[in-house]
């Protein structure tokens, strides 16, 4: 099951640039979160944050408070356990290119050390099967590479791959900005399924993507998060008039 | 909630919509049936023919004079080719006959030992630069000390292990030999294994560090494993610079006119065992000194395919 994240305080810089100021909000556990905003204003590094992949950039850093449940994951917990709990989908598809189907998918496991080959088994098999790609792909499973199916196959491959380390969070770095519409209607349906499961947030520029999947929006804008509310009030009757120009089209 | 509901948008959501202008073409639709357009044509079909006849130019001016060498080779080797020259060592001057036997085990040994040496330190060297050194003072270093050792002439680095090995154990050695190869392989090994992993996409690293995967087993099973086939190519360019190698090895292997397969014992190689017939008095030595040139490219080849095809193995369809 999913759980919450409550950010308090949250900062964040890359080299001089304050690309995130002082962000205050609760993402709740088991709902999908859409996070909108124009190019460039800080939604990216906010997820990245989460899952503390923004400290990979040796000149990025961040402080503030980042709860998942009742873990502080920048004091109680190493990154690398923070991103086994926290998984991430992102922008580009970006399967192992030397790697099988089935490589893959149970890669987060097998380069962590773990061999059980029936578990492994049974971990793809159902990952495939909650990302909707198992139908496709079950016959060529170690025949061939990630890199070797569409665009679409392989986003919902890193689904899989995400979802094999059996995270309690699902972070999506715009995941249908790449693909097609019948892709992008495929990867809506499926993080329609998977928030009953997991806490979701995804990132994008689709505001109809936004209004499609989320129960709750927020909307960022020059590093900040200007409002954060119901996806309908978000859509219908946003507070601020920043929120509905960007709504409307008026700029960005 | 249905699906219907869903896709029209939640809660009817109603987006923009701007009024479409007509756009004005920009000029005349091109007619490609006057003469100037023809002669425009004629012109770029030419150029193209004419960079292409270049490039095939090219490719035989670079592959012509290794087809002559390696014809030459089996024009004047050849001949002398026999079991006895696979299997017997050197005669003694004035005998006929003999073959190298020694040496090419010996080149074996040296070449081994210098492999085992020198990929792995090689490889790591590239490994820390491309991974873990970015912009560190101690990446820089290592980087420039690479490219210095790239340009050091063999014959140096003969010397320099002649005195810090050989003057040391106060014999020579194949082990010797293998260190001043090994040597002469790193720098390659560790600036082509720098060059392909910095080819390696970032999101390829980033999708592993994301799985909650650690640096270093990212960096080795994923950064390395992904560039592999490019960093096995400069293996093997190093290995087959070195193979050849005759300075290095004149004060560290010393050479051998006997079986020797201890480490510690100066030990035959084929390019030594070439100079000494090539440079001797004797026509025998004269054709001896061919028919182990033709060997040792032959051996060089062999090797390279065969790592080629190992390496080949167990890559997927559509793999890249």
């Amino acid at each position: 099951m999913g759980v919450g994240i409550q950010v308090e305080h949250l900062n964040a810089w890359y080299g001089t640039t304050h690309t995130l100021q002082d962000i205050d909000v609760h993402i709740p556990a088991n709902h999908a979160t859409a996070l909108i905003g124009p190019s460039g204003c800080g939604k990216s590094t906010f997820v990245r944050c989460l899952n503390r992949m923004h400290e990979t950039n040796p000149i990025a850093r961040a402080t503030g408070l980042v709860k998942m449940g009742d873990v502080d994951i920048y004091k109680d917990a190493s990154p690398v356990e923070i991103r086994r709990r926290i998984g991430m989908v992102f922008q580009r598809p970006n399967p192992f290119p030397t790697m099988s189907i089935y490589d893959n998918v149970v890669s987060g496991l097998k380069l962590n050390g773990f061999r059980n080959r029936k578990v492994l088994d049974e971990t793809c098999e159902r990952s495939l099967k909650a990302a909707a790609l198992w139908e496709e792909v079950k016959d060529d499973l170690k025949k061939k590479s990630g890199a070797s199916l569409s665009g679409g196959q392989q986003q919902r491959l890193c689904i899989a791959r995400a979802l094999a380390v059996d995270p309690e969070v699902l972070l999506m770095d715009e995941p249908a900005s790449a693909l097609d519409p019948v892709s992008t209607s495929k990867i809506e349906d499926l993080i329609f399924q998977l928030k009953s499961q997991y806490t979701i947030v995804i990132v994008t520029h689709n505001m109809q993507q936004a209004a499609r999947v989320a129960e709750n929006t927020g909307f960022f804008l020059n590093g900040k998060m200007v409002e954060f509310d119901s996806t309908h009030k978000i859509f219908t009757n946003p507070r601020d008039k920043r929120t509905e120009d960007y709504i409307t089209g008026r700029f960005g | 909630m249905g699906s219907d509901a869903r896709r029209s948008g939640e809660g009817g959501i109603t987006m923009s919509t701007k009024p479409v202008t007509p756009v004005p073409p920009m000029r005349e639709p091109t007619n490609f049936n006057t003469k100037r357009m023809k002669l425009d044509q004629l012109r770029r079909s030419f150029v193209n023919n004419l960079v292409s006849g270049l490039a095939i130019l090219s490719t035989v001016v670079v592959i012509a004079p290794l087809l002559m060498i390696l014809g030459y080779l089996i024009y004047k080797g050849a001949s002398s080719l026999n079991f006895a020259f696979f299997t017997q060592i050197p005669k003694p001057v004035g005998e006929d006959g003999g073959g190298m036997a020694n040496s090419i085990v010996g080149s074996g040994v040296i070449l081994s030992l210098a492999s085992l040496m020198g990929i792995p330190v090689g490889i790591a060297a590239g490994v820390y630069l491309a991974e873990f050194g970015r912009g560190k003072m101690l990446a820089n270093a290592v980087r420039f000390t690479a490219d210095v050792l790239n340009g050091v002439p063999s014959i140096v680095m003969g010397i320099a292990i002649y005195s810090l090995i050989v003057m040391q154990q106060k014999h020579f050695s194949a082990f010797a030999g293998g260190v001043a190869l090994a040597i002469m392989m790193v720098p390659t090994i560790t600036r082509t294994t720098e060059e392909m992993l910095m080819t390696v996409p970032h999101a390829i690293r980033e999708a592993a560090l994301g799985l909650g995967v650690p640096k270093w087993r990212t960096a080795i099973s994923v950064s390395l494993r992904t560039a592999s086939p490019g960093i096995i190519t400069g293996c093997m360019l190093a290995f087959a610079r070195v193979a050849g190698e005759t300075a290095p090895l004149l004060f560290t292997a010393f050479g051998n006119q006997f079986w020797s397969l201890s480490l510690t014992q100066p030990i035959a190689a084929l390019p030594l065992q070439i100079y000494i017939y090539a440079t001797g008095p004797y026509d025998e030595w004269h054709r001896l000194a061919w028919a182990g040139s033709l060997v040792l490219i032959m051996l060089i080849m062999v090797s390279v395919t065969l790592v080629r095809i190992f390496a080949n193995r167990g890559v997927l369809k559509g793999g890249s």
